[in-house]
């Protein structure tokens, strides 16, 4: 598919590092699935659909900041949403969020709670402001939060909460993980049985659409086969360990 | 039923994995390798390090894709160990190369261990690259020549369609030592997003794959076995069995898959059950039809 040109409406400001743009296009969506954001004569990047018609962006390479830049009445193009998405599952789910890996969490509990599934969210940033959607995982359930420097919730890394059986992660259903890889990798490397949690990966996307291979974990496309794995099928392989750089070099996660 | 035998490498089907496609690591040519593939073509590899152009790198339109990567690769002196896992595989793996000139193209293939080599002369956007090299007959076969003389391995030859007269530069590969040529790399095209004015590929410019070229190929196939001694290997919008059967009855050898991977990762082992049965209903076998249309 061509681009489809997306109209900017709104910014809000969320953290003081990210911004959510909403767009005049809604796009019908499983929670996980992923766009790819056309910043045009810059670059095109893969993004998380925060809400049906809005995009979260941090600030941190050249498109994203070249998104910063944009106004309301600009238009960026939009393809997608690609990729396989969350499978919801269970009465009783529990989300691991760490910084803008609340991006597609936050539609997931949403859609979760208004099916009746109980949502119990483990919320991480590095300090209290930077905390995202924060207000809409209290409004689907309960939630649990971490921060590094200790400014809200428990001081240390969201996946701490689980040393400290804060959360006893045997009693949920299924369990989603999205943020830094190196947080997704202590939830793999946790006692938790793999076979339960589904994470959101992100690597470095060309085509996007499953032919190139450039985004490939040993053999898995996280572009076409994902973004979303079970962490059975992450165990063993790559994943916490190296990512491939645009050469396809291979660097330390 | 379906093994085929192609400048010495024993396949046990005729149908490769094209460059490009899921050819940057070692994993994921296993993967293809184990999902049905006769052979496997890894990534162009070149001298140094690449990340090729900006995205977007590749765009599916109504009649096919259209991409401009940029030739992304790790350069040849990281690529040996990519090379090595995909070979646990169990079947060949041909290392595609690119370089400016003959001297560049003979440092990898003098330094890469593969079960074959395929020289990209025919990649239409990368400047400098492929194309640029490949519609010149001369500098076609002067690469040929200068790769034979640099590996043991069979070396294939990758030729463009945006050319003249493919059979030119197929004889001058052929001239050069080349054991076999490998058609057709894809067609130069272009996308404008017409919201913007932008071209949508961040290159301006890339090149067509997919099912729109195949007719374009098929041509290029029937062409290329009246005019050459050598074997002719497809490739060009082939997503079906039927279409590898077309090839192969316009005298190619063996096929390439590439783009039809995105949308069926089983595309081989698919192909490889139908083409199968379709032989054993019409009593053929691929030697009966390899060039068919020749004979008619």
């Amino acid at each position: 598919m061509r681009p489809v040109d997306a109209v900017i409406t709104k910014f809000v400001d969320e953290t003081p590092s990210t911004r959510t743009i909403f767009f005049d296009t809604f796009f019908e969506q499983v929670p996980g699935q992923f766009v790819m954001v056309w910043v045009r004569g810059v670059d095109e990047i893969p993004m998380a659909l925060s809400y049906e018609n809005a995009i979260t962006v941090h600030k941190a390479g050249e498109a994203t900041s070249a998104l910063f830049e944009l106004d309301e009445c600009d238009s960026i193009g939009i393809r997608g949403p690609f990729g396989n998405g969350f499978g919801i599952s269970g009465k009783n789910i529990l989300l691991i969020s760490g910084g803008v890996g609340a991006a597609p969490l936050a539609p997931l509990a949403e859609r979760a709670a208004s099916s009746g599934i109980s949502v119990t969210t483990m919320l991480g940033a590095i300090k209290k402001d930077e905390l995202l959607f924060g207000k809409r995982f209290e409004t689907a359930g309960k939630v649990l939060i971490a921060t590094d420097d200790g400014s809200e919730g428990r001081k240390g890394y969201v996946t701490d909460l689980l040393d400290d059986n804060d959360v006893d992660a045997d009693r949920f259903d299924s369990i989603y993980c999205c943020g830094p890889e190196p947080m997704m990798k202590k939830v793999l490397d946790s006692s938790i049985i793999p076979e339960k949690v589904q994470f959101s990966l992100h690597r470095y996307f060309k085509c996007g659409i499953g032919v190139c291979g450039a985004c490939c974990i040993d053999g898995l496309r996280v572009c076409k086969d994902g973004p979303v794995f079970r962490g059975d099928v992450l165990k063993d392989t790559e994943f916490g360990k190296f990512k491939r750089d645009g050469c396809g070099c291979k660097v330390k996660v | 039923m379906l093994t085929t035998k192609i400048s010495g490498l024993e396949l046990k089907n005729p149908l490769m994995l094209a460059a490009g496609i899921m050819g940057t690591t070692g994993g994921s040519l296993k993967r293809m390798a184990r999902c049905g593939a006769g052979a496997v073509i890894t990534k162009s590899i070149g001298i140094e390090p690449k990340p090729g152009h900006p995205n977007p790198t590749m765009v599916k339109l109504r009649c096919g894709y259209l991409n401009a990567m940029g030739l992304p690769n790790p350069s040849y002196k990281l690529f040996q160990p990519e090379i090595d896992e995909a070979k646990h595989a169990g079947v060949p793996v041909i290392a595609s190369i690119f370089g400016v000139d003959a001297s560049e193209f003979s440092v990898i293939a003098g330094a890469i261990n593969a079960d074959a080599f395929e020289l990209n002369v025919s990649c239409p956007h990368a400047e400098g690259y492929g194309a640029e090299i490949g519609t010149d007959p001369a500098l076609v076969e002067g690469i040929t020549k200068a790769v034979k003389n640099a590996t043991d391995a069979p070396v294939w030859v990758k030729l463009t369609p945006n050319v003249a007269d493919i059979t030119e530069t197929g004889l001058a590969a052929q001239k050069g030592g080349a054991d076999a040529v490998v058609a057709i790399n894809t067609l130069r095209g272009m996308a404008i997003d017409i919201e913007s004015g932008h071209p949508i590929l961040g290159n301006r410019f890339g090149g067509l794959s997919g099912h729109g070229i195949k007719p374009v190929a098929v041509k290029c196939v029937h062409d290329l076995y009246s005019a050459l001694d050598i074997p002719v290997i497809g490739c060009g919008g082939i997503s079906g069995w039927e279409d590898v059967v077309e090839f192969i009855m316009a005298g190619a050898r063996a096929v390439q898959i590439g783009s039809a991977v995105g949308d069926n990762i089983n595309i081989f082992s698919d192909i490889s059950s139908c083409l199968e049965a379709f032989l054993s209903l019409k009593l053929w076998t691929l030697d009966d039809i390899y060039g068919m249309v020749h004979e008619i």
